[in-house]
């Protein structure tokens, strides 16, 4: 049964230094609240995972608490270059960040693998990329039926997972719709998990039998964090604010105003803030 | 009558001119993103445009900014997890054509979005491969669009994130690969299309008021150019209109909020 609690909580319980972490949602509900905890408590030498680093892991990276980062796209979707990232890669600033890079393919099939419980996954990838030239976790494979060479990536097992959802009912089962990216097998793959939620209701009631639900007995905690997924969006919730990503450039190109932007708006924020978020506009009629 | 028109619209109108109505096409984002949604919008409302998010059959009012905007799963057929995407949709043969943008690009349509300089102590460290080396690799076909200039068109990359035609010639099917790869790289000056042996890019098409040695100056390497080169046909006034259109709907999306 997952337990029901705040976010201070549940970072507290769940995430510790050193930790190999999957903060998921691609594009879509972004667990940034989950993010900016992590920060306020300080966490350390923890080994980031996640197809698009986004503006989630250029802030965990620009306050130095990651040692090392696991990664197919680590761009500024639609705007440019993540640049607390780039200064990590190419000046070790604030600490040299040890990378490990593959393919958007690659890493949902890592995920999925995960979540199926196998030591790694398969695919007819990398054919020609030099990826796998300066990744060894990048291998092959022979099909012992056909011959064919396959390539191999080690499954991602996290020690936590954590995501954002749209909602949970009390008992902590939670309801994901819309792009559902790689949310699930993220949470199925790692040892804990978190579940940040727009609302908390009675009953879950789900659209469709084939919406995502994970039962509450397959969650460490759930935690009602509503805008929680800030600037990125939450389905039926709030639209994605592309004009924060387009902003975010400006922040995060300086080393100076990206500090600035982190202490006014993570160590000196909280979970709650943000609820201003929601309600704006509706997603759908964006 | 003559329009008017930039040398970027004339790209984007190019590259939406290369999709039909029957082709399932995976949809990368940026000017790949226009030309696509430009075709559906003016001579091929039918075809079926997918982004890696998951998002099958998209419809959008406006370009997405990122790959995964709520308006596409808004305006999709369906939504399907990115593990489904990969393995089902793309890895199973299903997608006719991939549509690519790149940093930069060689000769044999080789694409880097990865680093300039060193991998382990890069001079610029690029966002990588997303979803291109398997795109690149299990569509039917690729089509290229990005401008050229001599930062983009480059004689040697540093780094290979999704295979073109490799080393030219029949390196694809070497490594196993049945798929054609590049087909076609569209840019704002010209059109390009691999030599059927060589697999060297040959420009087959040049737009309206570009010279030969524009093209040139601006390449990273000696150009080929085809026996017959044909002109590139202007803009029609409704691809200008909806190409335009779509774009002002977007900057005033992207705007908001």
């Amino acid at each position: 049964m997952a337990r029901i609690c705040t976010l201070s909580e549940a970072i507290e319980e769940n995430v510790r230094d050193g930790d190999s972490i999957a903060m998921e949602g691609f594009t879509h509900l972004i667990p940034y609240a989950a993010g900016h905890e992590i920060i306020r408590q300080d966490r350390k030498e923890l080994f980031l995972i996640r197809m698009t680093p986004d503006l989630i892991y250029d802030q965990l990276i620009g306050v130095g608490a990651a040692r090392g980062m696991k990664f197919s796209w680590g761009g500024n979707p639609g705007v440019g270059s993540l640049h607390r990232f780039r200064d990590a890669v190419e000046n070790q600033w604030p600490r040299p960040l040890e990378i490990e890079e593959h393919s958007h393919a690659a890493m949902a099939n890592a995920y999925e693998a995960g979540a199926a419980n196998l030591p790694f996954a398969m695919l007819r990838g990398y054919n020609g990329a030099d990826l796998a030239k300066v990744n060894p976790n990048i291998k092959s494979i022979t099909c012992p039926f056909t011959g064919e060479v396959l390539a191999a990536v080690p499954s991602i097992r996290p020690d936590v997972s954590i995501i954002h959802a749209q909602r949970a009912d009390r008992k902590g089962n939670v309801l994901i719709e819309g792009i559902s990216g790689v949310q699930k097998e993220a949470v199925l793959a790692a040892k804990r998990s978190i579940v940040t939620v727009e609302e908390i209701v009675d009953e879950l009631n789900p659209p469709s039998p084939n919406a995502v639900v994970l039962p509450t007995w397959a969650v460490s905690s759930v935690v009602h964090v509503p805008g929680g997924a800030f600037p990125s969006y939450a389905h039926g919730y709030y639209p994605r604010s592309n004009a924060f990503y387009i902003a975010w450039d400006k922040i995060a190109r300086d080393r100076e105003s990206f500090t600035a932007w982190v202490k006014e708006h993570v160590r000196d924020g909280k979970p709650e803030d943000f609820a201003r978020h929601v309600g704006k506009r509706s997603a759908k009629a964006a | 009558m003559s329009i008017e028109f930039t040398p970027t619209e004339m790209m984007t109108i190019a590259a939406a001119r290369a999709l039909t109505n029957d082709d399932v096409c995976f949809v990368g984002i940026g000017a790949p993103s226009a030309a696509c949604n430009v075709a559906r919008l003016t001579h091929a409302p039918d075809i079926t445009l997918i982004y890696e998010s998951g998002t099958i059959g998209t419809k959008p009012d406006v370009l997405p900014l990122s790959i995964g905007d709520g308006e596409l799963c808004d305006t999709a057929l369906c939504t399907v997890s990115v593990p489904e995407m990969f393995r089902y949709w793309l890895q199973g043969g299903r997608i006719t054509t991939g549509f690519l943008g790149g940093a930069q690009i060689d000769r044999f349509a080789n694409l880097n979005t990865t680093v300039v300089g060193d991998y382990d102590k890069p001079k610029v460290r690029l966002p990588g491969g997303g979803g291109a080396p398997e795109i690149a690799s299990n569509c039917g076909q690729i089509y290229i669009t990005m401008a050229l200039n001599k930062r983009g068109f480059v004689n040697h990359l540093d780094f290979i994130t999704s295979m073109g035609h490799g080393e030219g010639g029949d390196h694809r099917a070497r490594l196993g690969m049945k798929t054609k790869g590049p087909t076609r790289v569209i840019t704002d000056l010209c059109i390009f299309e691999p030599d059927p042996a060589t697999k060297e890019l040959t420009v087959v098409s040049i737009h309206p008021g570009v010279s030969r040695a524009t093209i040139e100056e601006n390449c990273g390497w000696p150009v080929r150019f085809a026996e017959t080169v044909a002109e590139t046909p202007v803009p029609t006034t409704t691809e200008i209109s909806v190409l335009r259109d779509i774009n002002a709907r977007t900057k005033k999306a992207h705007e908001a909020a």
